[in-house]
């Protein structure tokens, strides 16, 4: 009788390619569209600031579920199916569990689920962001009339600086005349003067392309620690904006109660004082930084405030008069007012004062922010308003 | 001894004991088409078990089972001993990872289901349609997508795919794999036969002329004529405006769906029909050596169980199992005989209704249990029936909704209703209308399902506009 089965193990490339890993990575590729898509919502969460100083974040997203048709969980009727193992009718296999509440029941119903953390870079996401909102870019100031010099390369040359050798070319040369030569030498020299290639320059003139963007905010007893994370996601996402359109971008960050200093980055966020608020005092600031500073034909300035809405009543005449000067020598105000809970009823003494500025024709728009939500609104309305200006 | 089946040594030694056993196999009677074995790395194994085909088309759908076999494996919750495909000749897989014993072992149960797929008669019928060669052209087919990918574009495939794998299961399996159009008109009516006096008076009366004259003769007929249960065919045959590669790729999913079926529905009786072979062939294997006799009984025994080790109950019934206690109980009752003329004519559903017998359920401790909506689990019953239709209750229709084309409306869209009234209740919106996106996009016009809600009143689920 001949054998019917045939055994062989000789499948050696059956390690060389992976199905399921190519479908995987394709899957994943589908999240991230599906993820971008949603991304305003996504981003919201507060985790992206804290991700935000190794420039990616973590996205934590459900595996995409292939629909199929299927009946409905009935919750007329209980599920019923068949089991194995000792016990009679009646026998209770296993006792409700009394609702723990909280996160407990939550990771009961997800047990065995796979959650997949998805890295995001920050420049993507705010990428996706503007095509999602359907944000203009930013408008340069059309009278920035001083234009810099830049140095772009062009050319070559038989002659020039050894740092400036461009090794590719000089080999090119090199290949091509000792193919000529090979015909009627032995062996050709490897490289003579004559090979060597040199990069070129030129002058060539830009439009300037340098913004300043000054950060303040209130830092009163008055502004809690939720005020602030609102500022920050604010202030984070419209640096992001503004670093999109401009090649170099300054940041300036002033903090006040009544009085105002400047601080760097890393303290601006960590600063609290006591006492009152007096916002002229930040905008005095402010003003004496952008007039010695960044001359506003070379600069493109946004200034951005953060506050609760509280300004001292007497503070009034002195903030008006330097919101309206900084208002003729930069691009664009923003003034966001942090009220996490319910939105107050009562327009703040603050957001009078912009209003009255705004009226005066100057380029100022205020946004109130109470939840994650509504930093996408205020950056939207400010990016719009600031290509209407 | 309990090594891999890595080296040269190991598979020759497996080469040689799986020859003594097909002898002895063959000397008890199995029947089966030549099998031809591949010993495989594990990686390669789940990859078939996840695409359910040695090569199969790539989708995305496929990348999150294979992502959560991986998880599962790597927790130690699964492990893959045999993948076999039937055909002439069939082919089985073995895993290099798992013992000597353990690759014995399961040469033994692939022989069971060679000889199982050779024999049943759904296995035979697909056969017959399709002929023994479906991996081959399973594979080309992948090709085939594969360079549609490249022709029409990553998006374009896969929305194609997105709706034809999610209908995967909506196929009419008691039609043919290779089925006519419908006939364009409706065939001529019968020559009437010659009027009786009574009817002859009939039409005599005033007015009862007319109305017959105006009957035209042949008319065109309504698509589909009657509900149609097999989507894949029919939206391949009759999607307005598919292309022809779009076409190819829905027929090709609808033959491993034809492929698949009777795996599917015979997974009780063919699992436990292999597992009984391969405990068979081992305990009369006198040629093998004590202990890797030992190891595979072992081996047999941790996968022909009930529920785990460690546990007395299990809220699921394993197919091995209950498909070996069966088979063992109808073949010490009837003999051998008796048990290949059932191999031959039944399913699932004949097998457990007629041989899954009062006294086995007792036996095994089978039961109905009910999770209610507080989460309270218990156990409703035991009697025979009840506990029939709740092992049977996933296989209905493949495991999908009864859903059908039923309507082609003038403007071209679809409609499809659901057969809500023998699947009990209504589908699951959410998803249904995620479907219907699906089909909508090869479609290219509106596609409505007709279903019930909750307390069965109707509801109508509209693909979203393109």
């Amino acid at each position: 009788m001949t054998d019917h089965i045939t055994i062989s193990a000789e499948t050696p490339w059956y390690d060389l390619f992976s199905r399921g890993s190519r479908d995987w990575l394709r899957h994943n590729e589908k999240v991230r569209e599906a993820v971008q898509q949603n991304l305003p919502n996504l981003v919201a969460g507060p985790d992206v600031i804290t991700g935000s100083q190794d420039r990616t974040v973590q996205v934590p997203v459900h595996l995409l579920e292939h629909a199929r048709f299927r009946l409905a969980d009935s919750s007329q009727q209980s599920y019923t199916s068949a089991g194995q193992g000792q016990g009679k009718p009646g026998d209770v296999l296993r006792q409700a569990q009394p609702d723990m509440g909280g996160d407990e029941g939550e990771g009961g119903n997800n047990d065995g689920e796979v959650k997949l953390l998805l890295e995001f870079k920050v420049d993507d996401i705010i990428d996706w962001l503007w095509e999602e909102l359907q944000l203009p870019d930013l408008q340069p100031k059309r009278n920035t009339a001083i234009t810099d010099d830049e140095y772009v390369r062009e050319g070559w040359d038989k002659h020039g600086a050894r740092a400036r050798l461009d090794r590719r070319r000089t080999v090119k040369e090199a290949v091509k005349r000792r193919a000529t030569q090979e015909k009627t030498q032995e062996n050709p020299v490897p490289f003579t003067n004559e090979d060597l290639r040199f990069k070129q320059l030129v002058q060539r003139r830009k439009p300037a392309t340098n913004a300043v963007v000054i950060f303040a905010l209130d830092v009163s007893a008055s502004m809690t620690d939720a005020e602030r994370k609102l500022a920050k996601s604010f202030f984070f996402f419209v640096l992001q904006g503004i670093r999109r359109r401009y090649g170099k971008v300054e940041t300036r960050f002033i903090a006040h109660t009544t009085q105002a200093w400047e601080f760097s980055e890393s303290e601006f966020f960590n600063v609290s004082g006591t006492g009152g608020t007096g916002a002229s005092t930040a905008f005095k600031l402010a003003l004496e930084l952008v007039e010695t500073e960044y001359d506003p034909s070379q600069y493109n300035g946004y200034l951005f405030y953060a506050s609760d809405g509280e300004n001292f009543t007497e503070d009034r005449a002195a903030a008006t008069e330097y919101l309206a000067k900084l208002g003729k020598l930069l691009n664009y105000i923003g003034y966001v007012e942090t009220v996490p809970g319910s939105p107050r009823t009562s327009e703040t003494e603050m957001k009078m004062l912009c209003g009255e500025v705004e009226r005066t024709g100057a380029p100022i728009g205020s946004s109130i922010l109470t939840r994650h939500e509504d930093v996408w609104k205020a950056i939207r309305k400010f990016f719009v308003q600031q290509q209407s200006e | 001894m309990c090594t891999t089946t890595n080296s040269a040594e190991a598979i020759e030694q497996l080469k040689q004991y799986s020859s003594q056993i097909e002898k002895l196999a063959r000397d008890l009677g199995l029947d089966y088409y030549p099998v031809d074995f591949e010993v495989v790395p594990n990686n390669f194994m789940m990859e078939i078990a996840v695409y359910g085909l040695p090569v199969r088309m790539h989708h995305w759908s496929f990348g999150v089972r294979y992502i959560h076999q991986l998880i599962r494996q790597g927790m130690g919750h699964s492990r893959i001993f045999e993948v076999m495909f039937p055909g002439d000749p069939c082919r089985a897989y073995l895993v290099n990872g798992n013992t000597l014993p353990e690759n014995t072992l399961v040469t033994a149960h692939v022989l069971g289901h060679a000889d199982f797929a050779k024999n049943n008669h759904l296995f035979a019928q697909f056969m017959e349609m399709a002929g023994g060669h479906i991996l081959e052209q399973a594979a080309a087919r992948a090709h085939r997508i594969e360079t549609a990918i490249q022709e029409y574009g990553q998006e374009r495939v896969e929305a194609v795919l997105d709706a034809a794998l999610a209908l995967e299961p909506h196929i009419d399996i008691n039609r043919e794999l290779h089925r006519p159009l419908y006939p364009t008109q409706v065939p001529k009516a019968e020559p009437e036969p010659e009027p009786d006096h009574f009817q002859k008076r009939f039409r005599m009366l005033p007015g009862e002329k007319m109305a017959l004259d105006g009957q035209p003769v042949a008319k065109r007929a309504s698509i589909p004529p009657q509900p149609e249960y097999d989507l894949l065919w029919f939206i391949a045959h009759y999607a307005p405006e598919l292309e022809d590669w779009e076409r190819d790729i829905f027929l090709a999913v609808r033959e491993e769906s034809f492929y698949f079926y009777p795996v599917f529905a015979c997974q009780i009786m063919n699992e436990g029909w292999a597992s009984y072979w391969h405990a068979r062939l081992l305990r009369e294997a006198d040629f093998l050596p004590h202990d890797l006799y030992l190891s595979a009984i072992k081996a047999h025994s941790d996968v022909v169980r009930p529920y785990a080790a460690e546990r007395q109950l299990a809220l699921a019934v394993n197919p091995y199992h209950l498909g070996f206690s069966m088979w063992e109980d109808i073949i010490e009752k009837h003999g051998l005989e008796a048990a290949r003329r059932i191999v031959k004519e039944e399913d699932d559903f004949g097998f457990v209704r007629n041989y899954l017998t009062k006294e086995l359920i007792e036996k095994l401790e089978l039961f109905v249990y009910e999770a209610r909506d507080d989460g309270d689990i218990r156990i409703s019953e035991n009697n025979v029936h009840a506990v029939h239709e709740a092992i049977l209750a996933p296989k209905f229709n493949y495991g999908a909704p009864r859903i059908a084309a039923n309507h082609l409306h003038v403007d071209g869209s679809l409609q499809l209703v659901h057969d809500h009234q023998s699947d009990g209740r209504g589908v699951d919106l959410s998803r249904a209308e995620r479907v219907l996106e699906y089909i909508g996009r090869v479609w290219r016009r509106p596609v409505t399902l007709h279903t019930v809600g909750e307390r069965g009143e109707a509801r109508v689920v509209t693909s979203k506009r393109l």
